[in-house]
């Protein structure tokens, strides 16, 4: 076939496009409906945290859940843009950053407050295992439908942009495994959930290295 | 990519509100600038213009079928330059090479106007690896240049069906260019 005959084809098929939703919009419905797919099997099989009433453990808990839901959002937010050809990295990458740097600075905190006497036993904590095992199994259920989403854009880097499609999957994950644990210090956070978050990464970059090439 | 009358992006527009004459000369002039980086980028790794012309083709079947990635308050260039750089790489990579230039600057350059060689790369018989029926609907419209009403017409279908079946016979079409080069 000559260049000029597929052009006439490609032509002839001008008008048709895509079916589906397009990458922002499947992107935020796999968000909402992974989310609740997430709350469902959570709150039938797992529930919130019995001490949540308990003074302190309502803050951290919050914290928690509002960190992992920030870096949920930016990671879909990079994942878009890592969808699109010749997007710059922009706002949403940046807004990565701020969960690990406000980790930083709640470690600070702690460590102002509490001293150094005890951190080995924060950082290991009491659930690491429970964190490493249902943070990811959470983040399964928005991966998917994450990755799903992306097909319909044209990332030029595809195993990057299932990483943040991972991060993002397991932003959903922690923000649902945190009203469970009890683990609040941030030391326990930045160890676990963050070895968790780059487990999924992981996964989601094989996957799309698969999935998303076009 | 500036050019001399119209830039691509007005046409690109116009294409997206139905007209498909504006289309095919986006797609023309696009074409035409690829060949211009690509040849020299096989050139130097000694090999012809059959395979540039696949790759020409690859990376407008993928512009194609992704311009909707392409948001329309945003600059074209980039945008088609980074397409353009993907397939080449991955075509160069499958086909065992690697080095070639970057293509940074694809669309900034005004290609002399260079007539499509006539030759036909190992792609030509990819069209022969569809299915009966969407092999002769891209064959209607594409060398016999017919409409998708007429193409229908021609093997009994609605024009409506006839555009679902050629919608995935391209979609076919860049799944068999993007493994094709593999046996090089």
């Amino acid at each position: 076939m000559r260049t000029d005959d597929l052009i006439a084809a490609l032509a002839a098929d001008g008008a048709t496009s895509e079916a589906g939703p397009t990458p922002p919009r499947g992107v935020a419905l796999a968000l909402a409906l992974g989310g609740a797919a997430v709350a469902a099997i959570f709150f039938a099989a797992l529930g919130p945290r019995h001490d949540l009433a308990a003074s302190g453990a309502l803050a951290a808990t919050a914290a928690k859940c509002g960190l992992a839901l920030l870096l949920a959002l930016a990671a879909a937010g990079a994942a878009l843009r890592l969808a699109r050809p010749g997007a710059r990295p922009g706002v949403a990458v940046a807004a990565l950053f701020i969960v690990p740097l406000a980790l930083g600075v709640w470690a600070a905190v702690e460590f102002a407050t509490l001293g150094a006497a005890g951190w080995s036993r924060r950082l290991v904590g009491t659930n690491a295992l429970h964190c490493l095992m249902l943070i990811p199994a959470f983040a399964l259920i928005p991966l998917a439908g994450l990755l799903a989403a992306l097909r319909r854009g044209a990332p030029t880097r595809p195993a990057l942009a299932g990483a943040a499609a991972g991060v993002a999957a397991a932003g959903v994950g922690a923000l649902f495994y945190a009203l469970n644990c009890t683990d609040d210090s941030p030391l326990f956070i930045a160890a676990w959930y963050s070895l968790a978050t780059a487990m999924v990464a992981g996964l989601g970059a094989l996957a799309a290295d698969r999935l998303l090439r076009w | 990519m500036r050019t001399h009358d119209e830039s691509i992006e007005a046409l690109l527009r116009a294409a997206r509100r139905g007209d498909a004459a504006a289309y095919r000369r986006f797609l023309a002039q696009v074409g035409k600038a690829l060949r211009a980086k690509i040849r020299p980028a096989l050139a130097r790794a000694g090999r012809g213009n059959a395979e540039v012309e696949d790759i020409v083709q690859e990376t407008l079947l993928a512009i194609h079928l992704k311009r909707d990635t392409w948001s329309e308050d945003r600059p074209l260039a980039p945008w088609l330059a980074a397409i353009a750089r993907y397939k080449l790489v991955d075509a160069l990579r499958r086909r065992g090479l690697s080095g070639a230039a970057p293509l940074d600057d694809v669309i900034e350059t005004i290609p002399a106007p260079e007539p499509e060689p006539h030759v036909d790369g190992d792609v030509r018989k990819l069209l022969d690896r569809l299915p009966e029926r969407a092999r002769r609907i891209v064959t209607l419209v594409s060398i016999e240049g017919r409409s998708a009403a007429e193409a229908g017409r021609e093997i009994g279908i609605s024009e409506g069906a006839t555009r679902v079946a050629l919608h995935r016979a391209l979609k076919d079409l860049a799944r068999l260019y993007r493994s094709s080069g593999d046996a090089h």
